[in-house]
This record gives C-alpha cells, sequence and structure tokens, in this order.
C-alpha cells in the first residue's frame, strides 16, 4: 500500500514568538523549524504499515525552499520520496489545495495528516482534504491497523474510545499515543540527501484570508499561595474573585 | 569560510539529543551512582549508527566524516560524559584501529560486527607502569610457530569486561624501541585472556574501565595487525585521530555544563532578581561561552584537516589540551553558579564536573599534549 503523510513545518516548541510588519506578520528571523509532532506520528505509523503490508511512504508539505531541511529530515526518518508544492499557504484551505493539486495525478491508499499543526492548531487540512477528494475521513485516530481492504481505527471520545472501520482509500489524521516517534538513524540521515524530492508549482491566486494583525496571550499571572491552615480563604477567593462557585 | 554546522550536522545533532533525552538521561544518574555499564545502549547506538559513524558502507558502517562525528560526540557528552566517552573510545581506538591498519579479511570479520554494535571493541596501550611512557611495555608476545603467546597486562582499558574484542600493543622486541611492538587483535573468548577488577572511579562511571590479564595467551599470526614491529607507530596515528574524540567529548561536557549553568541563572532568584543579572555571574558565563567557542573552533579546524587527509598532529593535540582544560573549568564554573544546589546530585553541574577530568587525562595527558605541540613547533 502506498501512504502519503502530509507534513508541516512548524517553529521549535522552545520558539520565542514574535511578530513584525506591524503585528501582521511571524517573524521567522533565527526560528528553527521541525517537523510537526502530530505529522511525526502519522509518519512513524505509516512507516510501520508499509512495512507490514509493502508499499511505500511519500511525504508531501506545502512551503518554499526554506522548508526542504524539514522534509529531508522525514525522508531521513524513512520516507521514500518526497513532494514540495512551491507556495506559500495562507490559510488550512489554501494548503489542502495546494496538497490536492500536487496529487491529483496519483493514486494513495492512505492519506495522513497530524490532527493539527501546533502553529496554528487549526485542525482542519485533514478535512478539507478528505472532502477535495471526494473521501472518507478518520479523524483524530490513536490507533491503526489495516485488515484486507480496511483501515481500523480507534477514536477517543468523551467517556471512552470507539472503534471504527472504513474502506481504503481514506483521509486519516493521529492522534498523540498513536505510536513511538521515530529518531533517524545515520544511514537515513545519509540517504535523506539522494532520495527523489520533486518540486511541483501551484500558482492559484489565492486571497480568501487577510491576517489583520497577531496579538500574544496574555502574559500568565503570578500564582497565589494560600497557607493550608487558611483553607477558608481559598473558598472565598474562588468565589468572590474568579466568580468559579 | 564558512562556521555553520552543514544540514547532516544539524539533523545529527536533532538525532543524537533525541536518542539521549530518550535512552540516556532517565537512568544516567543511577548509572553513575552503581558504576553500570549499560551494554544495551551500545546495542541501540549501533542501531543507530552511532557505533562504526567512520566506518565506510561497504563494512556496515555510516561512512561519515570527522564532522559529523564530532558532532555525535558532542551531543551525546552534552547529556552523559561516560556514554559519550565509551562511543568515542569504541569509534576511534579498537575500530579505528581495525580500519586504518587491518588487511582486508580482519576488516571483512570485525568492522561490520563492531559498527552495528554487535560488537563492543577495547584498546589497550597502557600498562600500570607505563601511561604518557607507553614504549616501555612489559606485556610481551613471543612467536611459536604460526602463533604468539602474550603475557602480562594492560591497565585502565575502556570496555576490558565487556569489550567482546581488543585491539593490543605488545612488545615484540628490545624495550624502548619504538618499532619493538605490535598490535594484535584479541577476541573476547580467547584462553588466556581475560578482564579484571572495575576501577571505582570519580567520574566516567558508566564507562567500564578495568584491566586486560594475558596469561600464555596464545594469538594467530593472522591476528596480527599490519606487520610485527609497527604496534607503536599505528598507536601513535590511532591517537591522532583519537584526540579529536576526545576533544569532542570535553566540548560537549563543556556545553552541557553552561547549558545548565545558563538555565539555571536565569531562574534562581537572589536578592529580589535572577542571578544572571549580577555582573559576577554574567561575566561568568561570558567567559564560559567564549572557552567553548574557541574549543570548538580548534576541534572544527582538526576534523577538517582530517578529513582533508593533512597532518594535524599539533592541530588535534591543541584542541584535545585546550577543550579538555577549558571543560574542567566549566565544570567547576558550573558547579559555583549552582552554588549549594551544584555539589548536590539532584542538579547536573557536579556530574559535569567529575566527568570532565578525565579528559586532561586520558588518550595523552595534557602534559603530553603540550609536548607534542611544543614537538611540532620547534621541530621547524
Amino acid at each position: 500500500m502506498n501512504i502519503l503523510v502530509c507534513v508541516s513545518p512548524v517553529p521549535d516548541t522552545t520558539t520565542k514568538i514574535t511578530f513584525v510588519d506591524n503585528n501582521t506578520k511571524f517573524n521567522t528571523e533565527g526560528v528553527q523549524f521541525i517537523i510537526n509532532p502530530y505529522d511525526e506520528l502519522a509518519l512513524t505509523r505509516a512507516l510501520e504499515l508499509t512495512e507490514k503490508h509493502g508499499g511505500e511512504v511519500t511525504v508531501i508539505t506545502v512551503g518554499t525552499a526554506g522548508t526542504e531541511p524539514v522534509i529531508r529530515k522525514a525522508l531521513a526518518i524513512g520516507a521514500a520520496k518526497a513532494i514540495r508544492v512551491n507556495c506559500d499557504p495562507v490559510d488550512s484551505l489554501h494548503t489542502a489545495q495546494a496538497i490536492h493539486s500536487a496529487i491529483s495525478n496519483e493514486s494513495f491508499d492512505l492519506i495522513f495528516t497530524g490532527r493539527e499543526s501546533i502553529d496554528y492548531n487549526s485542525g482542519q487540512v485533514a478535512g478539507l482534504l478528505a472532502e477535495l477528494l471526494g473521501m472518507g475521513l478518520l479523524n483524530i485516530v490513536t490507533s491503526i491497523e489495516v485488515e484486507g481492504s480496511d483501515v481500523i481505527a480507534t477514536r477517543d471520545i468523551d467517556g471512552g474510545k470507539e472503534k471504527v472501520s472504513h474502506p481504503l482509500p481514506c483521509v486519516a489524521s493521529a492522534q498523540k499515543d498513536l505510536c513511538e516517534p521515530r529518531i533517524p538513524n545515520m544511514r537515513g540521515i545519509m540517504q535523506a540527501r539522494t532520495k527523489q524530492l520533486n518540486v511541483v508549482e501551484y500558482a492559484d491566486a489565492y486571497n480568501d484570508t487577510e491576517y489583520l494583525s497577531y496579538d500574544l496571550p496574555p502574559a500568565k499571572g503570578a500564582v497565589k499561595l494560600i497557607d493550608p491552615a487558611n483553607a477558608g480563604e481559598l473558598i472565598d477567593l474562588l468565589r468572590s474573585e474568579k466568580k468559579l462557585i | 569560510m564558512n562556521f555553520e554546522q552543514t544540514e547532516n550536522q544539524k539533523m545529527i545533532a536533532d538525532m543524537v539529543a533525541d536518542f539521549a533525552a530518550r535512552h540516556i538521561k532517565p537512568k544516567m544518574m543511577e548509572w553513575d551512582e552503581s558504576q553500570h555499564f549499560p551494554v544495551e545502549v551500545f546495542k541501540e547506538l549501533g542501531k543507530q549508527g552511532l557505533m562504526g559513524v567512520l566506518v565506510p558502507h561497504e563494512y556496515g558502517g555510516s561512512g561519515f566524516g570527522y564532522l559529523e562525528y564530532m558532532t555525535a560526540i558532542v551531543e551525546l557528552s552534552k547529556v552523559c560524559g561516560s556514554i559519550g566517552l565509551s562511543m568515542a573510545a569504541h569509534n576511534s581506538l579498537c575500530t579505528g584501529h581495525i580500519l586504518q591498519f587491518g588487511n582486508e579479511a580482519q576488516k571483512q570479520k570485525y568492522l561490520p560486527k563492531l559498527a552495528t554494535g554487535e560488537f563492543i571493541g577495547a584498546w589497550g596501550l597502557t600498562e600500570t607502569g607505563t601511561g604518557s611512557d607507553a614504549g616501555g611495555m612489559n606485556t610481551t608476545a613471543v612467536k611459536d610457530g604460526d602463533y604468539w603467546v602474550i603475557n602480562g597486562s594492560k591497565n585502565f582499558i575502556t570496555h576490558a569486561i565487556s569489550g567482546d574484542v581488543a585491539v593490543v600493543i605488545v612488545r615484540t622486541g628490545e624495550k624502548g624501541d619504538s618499532h619493538g611492538m605490535t598490535a594484535f587483535i584479541v577476541e573476547r573468548e580467547t584462553p588466556g585472556f581475560s578482564g579484571g577488577k572495575k576501577e571505582n572511579k570519580l567520574g566516567m562511571r558508566a564507562s567500564e574501565t578495568a584491566c586486560l590479564f594475558f596469561d600464555n595467551c596464545r594469538i594467530h599470526q593472522d591476528q596480527m595487525l599490519g606487520k610485527e614491529g609497527e604496534g607503536f607507530i599505528q598507536a601513535m596515528k590511532v591517537l591522532d585521530g583519537g584526540r579529536i574524540s576526545i576533544a569532542s567529548l570535553a566540548l560537549g561536557i563543556a556545553k552541557g555544563a553552561y547549558e545548565a549553568a545558563l538555565a539555571y541563572s536565569k531562574e534562581r532568584e537572589q536578592f529580589g532578581k535572577p542571578i544572571s543579572e549580577f555582573q559576577a555571574i554574567a561575566f561568568k558565563l561570558a567567559d564560559m561561552a567564549t572557552k567553548i567557542e574557541c574549543a570548538e573552533l580548534l576541534t572544527s579546524q582538526a576534523a577538517v584537516m582530517k578529513n582533508e587527509g593533512k597532518p594535524m598532529t599539533k592541530e588535534s593535540a591543541m584542541a584535545k589540551y585546550y577543550a579538555s582544560e577549558i571543560a574542567v573549568q566549566i565544570g567547576n564554573d558550573a558547579v559555583q553558579v549552582f552554588g549549594g544546589y551544584g555539589y548536590t546530585k539532584d542538579y547536573p553541574a557536579e556530574k559535569f564536573y567529575r566527568d570532565a577530568k578525565l579528559c586532561t587525562i586520558g588518550e595523552g595527558t595534557s602534559e603530553i599534549q603540550k609536548l607534542v605541540i611544543s614537538r611540532q613547533i620547534l621541530k621547524g
């Protein structure tokens, strides 16, 4: 089976977030980009599935040339080849359309994404892509197996889990606990440079979304410590100040 | 000149950091405390391709050069010096000696196993009576038909007990004659060959150090590396490359200690502000950072020259000498930045301090490095 894994480059989790151009653009200066951790899970599980059932894993990224180190990391982890859609995506729909256009002449048994990227956290690409492709979506799965021509997946629901099956091909998105993300080895790192990385153009003008301004979330307030002997004070504060009770 | 790490180096650094966070960090203090040599970690390092970094693909290795090798050791040692030391000794000494001086049959037989971590390698030069004066060794090999009979012992040998194979340099000629020594490959199960009691050390406690004993140990002629009488010269060349690995080890420990001190200095508050805002601490951090940059440049220089096949005896000795001295200073400074907490095992500074000290001693003391450097600069 052939699996496509959608990989989004995201800022390293320790990045200090700042903005430029009157707070209308994220400042990428000096930012280290990594593979979106949920996409890393999808990639690892996709590799495990192809190792068991045969076939190969292709990764796809929508982004400019600066995203190639992240793509090569995915190749080092074990993907057979990569596609970069050369465009700077504006939002989730733009990304989904770009992926859809790039794979219009290819066929995959499974298209795997992370549940969301950890930068904008929209969690929409999997669903939008499924709609564009006319496929079903297994969203936010914590396990995924292939049995014959079906995928069997587990999803967390309120108070329990549900087990679902769906015929291939389909789109799925990875949730944490899916697997232990794979670390590349030295051989993989060396091979990454010689693996196929196809660059495809995607030129459709897209102006559905305009970024007006970014704001940082308010700084966390100081922690108020209450002496255990005065537990009553805690109740008073929760009632009067936080209005939680 | 480009001082930036290559994309491969960055990827290797990330990979080793991820590996260390998963397989080393959670248990390293336990290993340190009990002096446990975690063989299983080296099997995992083998799967990652880190046990044969410099070994070409055709012998099962990763086929990288010295810069990538340096990056791997630095990142490993930033977390745990013991694992960094054992990995470096395995790669540079035992594996490196067979790679550089083994014949085709020896390379085919041993390198794939060493490069994948199936075998852990040891290397024996030092004896109880001869450290810096390696040429005065007392362990001898006497020819008996197709065999050589080895008697004596080697001291302070990394992986003397757990090593599956060792390269040992023993005397086959006159004492003090630099052409009177020969290198042999000895497998663990060879009768008359055994590892002795483990040393109880100040630092590098998860890296196994013990002696090797030879009691009428018969080694076939085919196990000889190169020709009779070449052992000492080979050993000196192996140590030339080995210095890059110890410089990297020291650099990694220094970076680990500095990064821990830097982070702590921003969190720890005294007199109402983070201690990093006091000049006494800020200047200490500035010194630490500058020394690290110097050590990194010296080590990179030696690595690049080694990659280019240029003579680098002086440069590798300078890198090893400088990086190991500053690692001890930075370990000391890090403990000081952490204050009382730095003296406890709940914080990482004390381990960096203890581990760093090995670097000024192992694979040629700082004094021997100065001897090497001074001979090189005075000979012209």
